[in-house]
């Protein structure tokens, strides 16, 4: 391969970060906040929606995501031909245009979210379960109402148990994504894995698994770091020390 | 300042406590004793509105927390007199219940500013007083997982004592603590007893409770089944029963 040749390469494939990233940036905004909602559901007292969620979640994470992002992709007409197709989701859908890129994207968003949802439900409901009851007692001795407990003494402990098992769902939604390339959906693994019988190389194959792997480091530095600032030892280390220098630094 | 007439518990069916009846006057430091089962904690968390008593009457400085109707059933009083109620009771657990991500000093300021509306120097202001007291002055910005147990459990006391309380129950305030520990939680409770504190205090502590205490309460089974000054309950006169826990307990 020509310098020039390579050149043309990389600059294709990173016009095709920009889509990967899409799918990665979409799904992290939509699939926590549904997997509080979900979490919160999976607890409720009413036996029968903390069932359905779980049959819910018990689906997403017992099958494959490649299945479940194909099923998304190709089910819409089959859905719209069968006669038990409620009405309303006939109007819904009826308009659309199966083969539009939007559609695609959307549909394949929507099992992403559904998916990672699903996942980050069960590690944020072991967060909330996994806080003794004694912190809650204790808010409620010393008069605090259920808002201000849940907020100011659940909620902060909540967070700092859940980022480690939730940092390692993002760290493995960044290589999902190439799960996308299957649908098809255009992003980086495909055009990769389109580019290797063109260039007779695996030069291209490389080159994405060096953006996946640059991508995960960048985000395991990132959410590491945010970790630490969570740890309100360390925070209060850092001032002191922050203010030690200061010190020294005027003496 | 405490009244609790004919209260009864139970979980599903387990009757935990039965036809409790006790007062405890202003000033004064009680101590309930008895063996493990016998619902001291329940009783407890019932008048500190952690567990909902099934039935009976109990007054909190006067003002009526909960009794029962014509037809046996327990009626509360309206959500705004419990929280008034619930601020006039403050509860030490045996665990502590520190807040692990909040400074020794947030924890104890934490309520007065959100519940009582203080203002954040005030708090502070006697948080630090109340922490010089307990002789943890320099621990202000320690987190509570870089305290030990004994000081842990004198930061909850703090913690408790930040909402002035006008009664103070303690759950077996060092029972998850070293023998060596122990004393410097007894100690403080002591002082309090000698600043005239109106307490509460479940214990294992059988010397404890005879030194400090100006009444004695022995429950076994959901009842208390003996009840009077520390000299009488320790002394000669004490039902077979508390004799025999007693014997018991020193064999250990
Ligand atoms: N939430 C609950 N649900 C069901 N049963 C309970 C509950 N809390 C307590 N009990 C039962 O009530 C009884 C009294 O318990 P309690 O904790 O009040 O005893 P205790 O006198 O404090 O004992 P200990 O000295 O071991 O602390 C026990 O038999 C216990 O199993
Ligand atoms: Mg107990």
């Amino acid at each position: 391969m020509t310098g020039e040749q390579i050149e043309t390469l990389f600059g294709l494939m990173l016009e095709y970060t920009i889509p990967t990233l899409k799918i990665f940036c979409f799904t992290l905004l939509y699939s926590i906040p549904l997997g509080m909602v979900v979490a919160l559901l999976k607890m409720c007292k009413i036996k029968p929606i903390s069932w359905l969620t779980n049959i819910y979640i018990l689906i997403m994470r017992g099958t494959p995501l490649l299945l479940q992002l194909i099923v998304a992709q190709y089910s819409v007409p089959y859905i719209l031909k069968s006669d038990a197709c409620p009405a309303f989701l006939h109007a819904l859908l009826d308009g659309v245009d199966i083969r539009s890129e939007t559609y695609t994207f959307n549909m394949m968003l929507f099992a992403f979210v559904l998916n990672y949802a699903a996942y980050f439900a069960e590690i944020f409901r072991g967060g909330i379960e996994s806080i003794p009851r004694g912190q809650y007692e204790a808010a409620g001795a010393l008069g605090l109402n259920r808002t201000q407990t849940f907020f100011r003494i659940i909620l902060p402990q909540v967070i700092r148990r859940v980022l480690p098992a939730s940092s390692n769902e993002i760290i493995t939604l960044v290589k999902d994504t190439s799960l996308a390339s299957a649908i098809p959906y255009m992003e980086i693994m495909y055009i990769a894995k389109k580019q290797v019988p063109t260039y007779a190389s695996l030069l291209p194959l490389f080159m994405a698994g060096l953006f996946y792997f640059a991508f995960a480091m960048v985000l395991t530095l990132l959410l590491s770091l945010i970790e630490k600032s969570l740890d309100p030892m360390w925070r209060r280390n850092v001032k002191t020390l922050r203010k030690g220098i200061f010190r020294r630094g005027n003496a | 300042m405490l009244e609790v007439k004919n209260l009864s518990k139970s979980f599903d069916k387990l009757c935990v406590l039965k036809d409790i009846n006790f007062t405890v006057e202003k000033g004064e430091v009680v101590a309930v004793i008895g063996p493990s089962g016998s619902g001291k904690s329940t009783l407890l968390r019932c008048v500190n509105q952690l567990e909902k008593a099934g039935g009976g009457e109990i007054n909190v400085c006067g003002i009526n927390m909960m009794h029962t109707n014509e037809k046996g059933k327990a009626v509360f009083a309206d959500t705004k007199t419990l929280r008034e109620i619930r601020l006039k009771t403050g509860l030490v657990f045996q665990n502590f219940n520190l807040f692990p991500h909040m400074t020794v000093l947030r924890n104890i300021t934490e309520a007065p500013t959100l519940v009582l509306k203080k203002s954040k120097a005030e708090a502070r202001e006697h948080a630090i007083e109340l922490l010089r007291k307990m002789g943890l002055e320099a621990k202000a910005d320690a987190y509570p997982s870089e305290l030990s147990g004994g000081q842990q459990q004198r930061v909850s006391i703090a913690r408790a004592l930040a909402l002035d309380p006008e009664i103070l129950f303690f759950d077996e305030p060092t029972s998850a603590l070293d023998p060596e520990l122990t004393g410097e939680i007894l100690k403080v409770i002591k002082e309090l007893a000698n600043d005239g504190m109106t307490m509460v205090i479940v214990t294992h502590e059988m010397a404890f409770a005879h030194d400090v205490a100006d009444k004695v309460i022995f429950m076994e089974g959901g009842y208390i089944v003996d009840e009077g000054t520390p000299e009488h309950l320790f002394g000669d006169n004490a039902s077979d029963r508390l004799k025999q826990f007693l014997q018991r307990f020193n064999q250990h």
